[in-house]
């Protein structure tokens, strides 16, 4: 079976993961955003809400900048890997 | 420090492949940045490839660039949840040389395109990431990538839809989510033998194949799917300011797709091989950036310089086309010993020329126009109806076909506003 999850589908593609973050969220302004585009706008679904916090993890990160782009409140702070860094697509 | 480079190109995408490769033939001492491990590493696409403008630089490219398969026929479905209304296109010229589009991967391509521009003495750096521009006074004097500062007499800004560059050179503004799709895409194995049987094509030829309907839940955009030498690549884009007021995830409409029972059939038995995500900018001139100031020009993605008319996406030819006018301008302006601002517009007269910018003017008006949400649900919804009512037979007297439509469409639209769309059609398309 092929997996429907974007966790599982991630798991087959190849990653050189950065140990440097490129991507932070700022917590304070997510905190009282209602909308939470990002967690929709995520192909990779790295931005996780528990309670009344969102979370995100970098390590899945297509870097297409949808959550940037998505975000009205400039919360995300959206930057490359270092070069040679992240996704490294086969096929593409 | 010296400056060693006439111009440093970044981004080995298409635009800047096309760009890097045309300088370093003519002399100039050109250095290529690609942020990926290899040029394509970061880079995803649909995408079915239309020739002619490589062609130009690379004649009978097919032949030796890493292509899957021309294409030799085009789909386009209509679907409901249960029903799907289809009609194909192909002809014999598309079986013929110098065919017509081909399907191909980005991470085999870009590297090829690539190795090109090296062949040709442009030096390439692949892992190095243009982090920021360097400045002289006014002028953009060169990058500044991996900790050192690069000095060139121009930098051409081929980074793709994110453009930091454009964006640091005051070029352009924040992006807007309305003026862009989001393409999830996964690449599926099946063998090539099933591939030929399930599609009806025979050798290296391929399909291109089109979906509007109810799977995008009314969200403008659609899904492909593609074939490879032994692979399909099937995605959906969708915009994104849609998607996230919804608050849809686009890999869950993707699953819908896959799901619809005309689609899953061709898919049976694969092998999920990759699962990729990026952005195209779909908004065309409206969109488009400022294209060049003092030692700094701006192509492809990152100028907006892409194509849709809703059956067809376009964006590669456009890269290579302004890659290769940024070139002859950097050339140019070289020749004459001036890479002010006032010499670089040179750049815009030559894409005024080409199908660049006369494209994006003829199809102005087509990225609102295909916002309207009703081309993604209720139309492929009065379509499919009104096939189902023209094919169904229930032992009953037939109706006039022209009945039958007024029924599909009663109570979801009138022919008032249908008459109106249609208008905006020939305004927009
Ligand atoms: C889902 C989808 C389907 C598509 N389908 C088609 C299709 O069928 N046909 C078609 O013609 N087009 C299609 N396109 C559009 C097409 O892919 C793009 O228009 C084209 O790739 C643009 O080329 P480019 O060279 O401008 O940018 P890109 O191909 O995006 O290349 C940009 C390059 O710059 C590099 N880069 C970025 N920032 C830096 C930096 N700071 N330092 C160093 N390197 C950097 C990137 O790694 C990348 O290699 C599709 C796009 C998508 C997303």
């Amino acid at each position: 079976m092929n997996p429907a999850k974007v966790e599982d589908k991630l798991a087959v593609n190849k990653f050189d993961i950065d140990k440097e973050v490129h991507i932070r969220i700022r917590e304070d302004i997510c905190k009282k955003c209602e909308e939470h585009y990002c967690l929709y706008a995520c192909p990779a679904s790295c931005f996780k809400i528990t309670e009344d916090h969102i979370t995100f993890s970098y390590e899945g990160c297509l870097e297409c900048g949808s959550c940037q782009i998505v975000c009205d409140k400039e919360a995300v702070d959206w930057a490359l890997p270092r070069g040679g860094f992240g996704i490294c697509y086969q096929y593409g | 420090m010296k400056q060693i480079f006439d111009a440093i190109v970044v981004g080995a995408g298409p635009a800047g492949c096309a760009c890097s490769f045309t300088m370093a033939k003519a002399g100039l001492k050109t250095l290529l940045v690609e942020r990926g491990k290899f040029p394509g590493a970061k880079n995803m696409w649909g995408g079915v490839f239309y020739g002619p403008t490589l062609n130009q630089l690379f004649p009978s490219f097919w032949q030796e660039a890493p292509v899957e398969r021309y294409i030799k026929r085009h789909r386009l479905s209509l679907l409901t949840k249960d029903a799907s209304l289809s009609a194909e296109f192909t002809a014999k010229k598309f079986g013929k040389v110098p065919y017509n589009g081909f399907s191909l991967f980005r991470a085999k391509f870009d590297r090829w395109f690539a190795a090109k521009a090296e062949q040709a003495g442009a030096i390439l750096a692949s892992g190095l990431q243009a982090d920021d521009l360097l400045w002289d006074g006014n002028r953009v004097a060169g990058i500044k990538a991996g900790g050192d500062e690069l000095p060139s007499s121009a930098v051409i800004a081929c980074d793709g839809v994110n453009s930091f560059l454009s964006e640091k050179a005051g070029l352009r503004d924040k992006l807007s989510p309305r003026d862009m799709k989001q393409g999830v895409k996964e690449v599926i194995h099946l063998p090539r033998n099933l591939i030929e049987l399930r599609f009806n094509l025979s050798g290296e030829e391929g399909i291109a194949w089109e979906f509007i309907g109810s799977f995008t839940r009314g969200i403008p955009g659609g899904a492909f799917i593609y074939t490879n030498k032994e692979s399909l690549s099937i995605g959906v884009v969708v915009q994104l300011s849609t998607l996230a007021e919804n608050k849809i995830e686009a890999n869950d409409l993707l699953e819908e797709f896959k799901q619809h029972s005309e689609v899953a059939t061709y898919l049976a038995g694969g092998k999920l091989l990759e699962y990729s995500a990026h952005l195209i900018p779909v908004a065309g001139s409206a969109m488009m950036p400022a294209l060049y100031t003092d030692g700094f020009l701006v192509a492809g993605d990152a100028a907006a310089f892409t194509l849709t008319t809703g059956l067809t996406l376009e964006g590669a030819n456009f890269a290579i086309a302004s890659g290769l006018a940024a070139a002859e301008t950097v050339i140019r302006s070289k020749q004459i010993g001036d890479f002010s601002q006032k010499s670089l517009s040179y750049y815009p007269e030559l894409l005024k020329k080409s199908f660049v910018l006369k494209d994006l003017k003829t199809f102005k008006k087509a990225p609102h126009f295909l916002e309207n949400p009703r081309i993604y649900s209720l139309y492929p919804e009065i379509a499919c109806d009104l096939a189902e009512k023209i094919f169904t037979n229930d032992g009953k007297p037939r109706r006039k076909i022209w009945k039958l439509l007024r029924k599909s469409m009663e109570r979801k639209i009138s022919f008032w506003q249908v008459f109106r769309d249609l208008k905006k059609i020939k305004k927009a398309l």
